[in-house]
């Protein structure tokens, strides 16, 4: 029964809406709209996950003292000293919990995100050889590619033009091949699943 | 070892000093690009102007975290500057938590900067509720995405500062995609896609994007369709944006994404440089150490 039921809630829900899809009827609209206010209340359930996990993960962590266990302490303090004042103090610009986020999340995540313009140097001037034809001929795309987006390119002719071709023609015929791919998969999976052919997302190996 | 062995063994804090360098030094001198005008970009302006001012809201979606906020929150700085100075209304949603304060921050920001411009000029100012709108953040994306096509209003019940949506003069007789013109979704991700698959695909509704360079690829095929109207791409897309909104309407601002091209430009050509750099010295040390057997 635990395994055979959420097998057929998946599969009156899966054939259910996808006939829903085709039938514009009112009841079946109606259907389709407390299906949608169901998915977002699920959703709301995803963060009481999210941050359960965390809280689950940073007591074990301090509970057995393994490495780095105090910055655990700092994560729980944090996380509940910001829900604090968000709750309490409300999310306008100006109030503290804004400040925060603008002063202390905000550059703190965009510096780590903008180390990658080293790490892509130090990684291009080591790796990017051209050691294969194929290599060189990434090399030499990725170079126009580069020249192309900045607006230094009208100094070389032809590059702003013949990067917007790579992009939109020789890109586009692999992107649309294998999206059509994914979109068969998809399909299929979908399909498995629903049948309850495909059953891995109940967790438990089989 | 010879210079070109050394070279090819140069010490990865050389190159980080040196692309520092590249990236700093731009900004204290003032470089003038003259911006192109991509049709991706085009489309989108297009759109926007195509709104009858003061008409129904296009809904701008925050799909983005600070990490990509440098590349994306110019394009949404642009479009919101775009969208007052032109009498366009406009929402603003994310579909991620940390996007609406994102959203929040730059919006109060462009139309704090903007009013301060429309009192000195002596035009109109935007006022919150009227104009622009920012809606709360609500989890389930494709939920929401789904949602708002059925009833706005019952999936934004209160805008971000908790008032009723129904109270406010901007969302008056919207009641889903039927009434908005265009949805944006500014993303550093493949979340555009869904806006694809369930806004277009079930409802119809028009969308555009801007998305970081880095990811624009994966977005060509839907542009080409037509499942796009516009598409803005990374930092020159911003930049693009910006200087069509200069031109057209002598907004004042500081054109981030303009200044920010000339440090883009220059990393971009010190990378190429690198490549090549490091090319020749693996072929010469190649060829040496044929030699020497």
């Amino acid at each position: 029964m635990k395994r055979k039921l959420p097998l057929l809630i998946v599969m009156i829900l899966g054939i259910g809406m996808t006939i829903q899809y085709f039938v514009p009827h009112p009841l079946s609209m109606n259907i389709y709209r407390i299906i949608l206010d169901w998915m977002i209340i699920i959703g709301a359930f995803y963060l009481v996950l999210g941050i359960g996990g965390v809280l689950i993960i940073n007591y074990h962590k301090i509970k057995r003292r393994k490495e780095n266990w105090w910055l655990s302490i700092i994560t729980i303090v944090s996380l509940f000293f910001v829900a604090f004042i968000g709750i309490f103090n409300g999310v306008r610009s100006e109030t503290l919990f804004m400040k925060i986020f603008s002063n202390v999340q905000l550059p703190m995540q965009a510096a780590i995100f903008s180390l990658l313009a080293f790490y892509i140097t130090s990684a291009a001037f080591r790796s990017f050889r051209a050691k294969t034809a194929e290599s060189t001929v990434l090399l030499i795309v990725a170079t126009i590619i580069m020249i192309g987006n900045i607006p230094l390119s009208k100094y070389v002719p032809g590059s702003s033009v013949f990067a917007e071709w790579i992009l939109s023609v020789l890109n586009l015929a692999g992107q649309r091949g294998i999206l059509l791919g994914v979109g068969l998969g998809m399909a299929a999976t979908s399909i498995k699943i629903i049948l309850g052919i495909e059953r891995s997302y109940l967790g438990g190996g089989q | 070892m010879n210079f070109w062995e050394k070279l090819s063994n140069l010490g990865k804090k050389w190159i980080y000093l040196m692309i520092a360098i590249c990236v700093i030094v731009p900004l204290f001198f003032k470089f003038e690009f003259k911006m192109g005008k991509s049709p991706s970009t085009m489309g989108l302006y297009n759109k926007i102007e195509s709104i009858a001012p003061d008409s129904f809201p296009f809904l701008m979606s925050y799909d983005y975290d600070p990490s990509t906020q440098g590349e994306l929150s110019p394009m949404a700085i642009a479009i919101l500057r775009h969208a007052f100075a032109s009498h366009k209304r406009v929402m603003l949603m994310s579909l991620l938590p940390q996007g609406i304060g994102l959203a929040e921050g730059v919006t109060s920001r462009v139309a704090k900067e903007f009013n301060e411009y429309a009192i000195k000029e002596g035009k109109d100012t935007v006022v919150y509720g009227t104009d622009y709108v920012v809606l709360p953040f609500t989890p389930g994306a494709s939920a929401v995405m789904l949602s708002i096509g059925e009833s706005l209003k019952n999936t934004f019940v209160t805008d971000y500062y908790g008032n009723l949506t129904d109270t406010l003069e901007c969302m008056k007789n919207v009641y889903n995609y039927n009434q908005i013109p265009v949805t944006i979704s500014l993303a550093g991700s493949s979340v555009p896609k869904s806006w694809i698959i369930y806004a277009y695909t079930r409802y119809n509704e028009k969308i555009a994007c801007g998305v970081t360079a880095v990811s624009a690829a994966d977005f060509y095929p839907y542009l080409r369709t037509g499942q796009f109207v516009g598409m803005l791409t990374g930092l020159r897309g911003a930049a693009e944006y910006e200087n069509l909104v200069r031109e057209n309407y002598n907004v004042e601002g500081r054109d981030i994404a303009i200044i920010g091209m000339s440090p883009q430009s220059f990393a971009h050509l010190f990378i190429i440089f690198m490549i090549i750099l490091g090319n020749i010295s693996y072929f010469i040390v190649k060829k040496q150490k044929a030699r020497s057997l």
